[in-house]
């Protein structure tokens, strides 16, 4: 009782302590890094309408993705996703480009241990919630809607 | 009732005559860069994982010693080492090396003053001759095995701190010139419910004073006793929460009192609250304190690195983190 007594008035003492993170800087990084993203992205998608006309928005959204996730993994793959990350925190962690450097990082960690065992299982170690909860989400989105539509 | 010998006070007072660190890029940069005896080009060390450079470090801190010190590893009688890895493979693979016995041992990140301790002991008690110490870490396997990816793009809590890239080796010997080992505490572990992952200097604290208490009491001696106190890895927030713990209990720790891995890196550096890791307070004794103890700039200085003793699977089933902490002191 006495232990448990002194852990918690000294936990209360360690968080009275413990250096903050600055909020509003922080936040301005995440949302200016953030906005360049998407930025970019919107650009790709103006410039793929553009040049092919004939193409219809859905696919001109699927290839815009399909290329700022390329993007994303080559700069992880050169060593500059993370500086991004660093500075922008939840501004590079959010959009799609997160998400592919979330799979590209431990990829290339754990080439080490081989590509089934390192590169294949490792790959979905930061990933495989998200993808997880997308997955149970959009099933549980599409039981509502099919219920919707039988009214 | 028995008394519990938690401190020892050795009788032949073994001697330090050999001590040899070496330290990858990044530590060769820091604040004691000037007295590392080897530092890296890479974080690679030539190897292909990072694991095989952390395995290479510590076979050359082992030779680099045995070097310095004049010997042989014929002359070798136990080596007595540890490192962060699961398994502490990167000193059994380092030992494998080699033809002399090899005990294991791990403490976290104050496995050094752990290795050192169990080293005088056994000199002191006339059983060997010649032990070596080797201890250390590698920021990459230590991130990987403990945290993240290294190119992934997260942010760092504040209370974070950097696990050094280093070896630091130590040749205890009953023979040679070298700083004494005059006493030697083990420590206990201490655990007062932080669970907090980033946050290991505010959960090693109270390890350091269990033990710093300890050996004050059994030794009957105070802080001014001391030209320096140097504890390992408590980073700047940990000290400042020592410097706290002490004062509660009337000690107060004055500027003869600092921590390894809080001056280890220079601000610009962006550790946060500085370096950890069984290498650091490793390569900061083999280097600078070894170094001002010859000089007879220190006469006096109380070693007592402490060490976080989780694991990834404990802190991931929500465990508390316990922490030990080992002092040694050592005299010119």
């Amino acid at each position: 009782m006495e232990d448990a007594k002194r852990n918690e008035q000294y936990n209360r003492y360690v968080s009275a302590k413990i250096p903050k993170t600055k909020w509003w800087p922080s936040l301005f990084n995440s949302f200016l890094v953030g906005g360049v993203i998407c930025l970019i992205g919107q650009g790709i998608d103006d410039l793929i309408m553009l040049a092919f006309p004939e193409i219809s928005q859905q696919s001109s959204w699927a290839y815009t993705l399909i290329i700022l996730i390329f993007i994303a993994s080559l700069l992880t793959g050169i060593g500059v996703y993370d500086q991004i990350g660093k500075f922008a925190g939840g501004g590079s962690i959010v959009p799609i480009t997160g998400f592919s450097n979330s799979i590209t990082s431990p990829s290339i960690e754990f080439k080490s241990e081989g590509i089934v065992y390192g590169i294949c299982v490792k790959m979905f170690t930061i990933a495989g919630p998200v993808i997880v909860f997308g997955i149970v989400s959009s099933v549980a989105v599409g039981f509502i809607y099919w219920i919707i539509s039988l009214f | 009732m028995k008394k519990r010998v938690q401190t020892i006070i050795l009788k032949r007072q073994p001697k330090i005559i050999g001590s040899y660190s070496i330290v990858g890029p990044k530590e060769g940069q820091g604040n004691f860069g000037a007295y590392f005896d080897y530092v890296m080009k890479n974080d690679c060390f030539g190897e292909d994982t990072f694991e095989k450079a952390e395995r290479k470090m510590m076979e050359s801190a082992l030779t680099g010693v045995i070097q310095k010190a004049k010997l042989s590893p014929k002359d070798i009688d136990i080596m007595i080492g540890g490192d962060l890895l699961n398994q502490i493979i990167s000193s059994s693979y380092a030992a494998r090396a080699f033809e002399f016995p090899f005990i294991g041992v791990y403490g976290a990140c104050s496995t050094m003053a752990e290795s050192m301790a169990v080293a005088s002991v056994l000199v002191d008690g006339g059983y060997c001759e010649n032990v070596v110490c080797c201890t250390g870490s590698h920021f990459s396997t230590a991130e990987r095995q403990y945290r993240f990816p290294l190119e992934l793009g997260n942010q760092r809590p504040p209370t974070s701190q950097w696990t050094v890239t280093g070896a630091g080796s130590s040749i205890i010997s009953l023979n040679g010139e070298g700083p004494r080992v005059t006493s030697v505490t083990f420590g206990k572990v201490v655990d007062w419910g932080v669970n907090d992952v980033n946050d290991m200097g505010a959960a090693m604290a109270p390890a350091a004073r269990d033990t710093m208490l300890n050996h004050f009491k059994n030794t009957k001696t105070k802080p001014e006793d001391y030209d320096l106190i140097i504890t390992g890895d408590l980073g700047k927030l940990g000290s400042e929460i020592l410097i706290d713990l002490m004062d509660e209990e009337g000690i107060t720790l004055g500027v003869n009192y600092g921590d390894c891995g809080q001056m280890y890196y220079r601000r610009e550096q962006k550790t946060l609250c500085g370096g950890s890791g069984a290498g650091c307070c490793a390569t900061v004794f083999n280097s600078y304190i070894m170094k001002k103890l010859k000089e007879g700039q220190y006469k006096k200085v109380l070693f007592m690195p402490t060490g976080a003793l989780l694991s990834t699977t404990s802190s991931q089933q929500g465990e508390t983190v316990p922490a030990v902490c080992h002092a040694v002191v050592i005299e010119a």
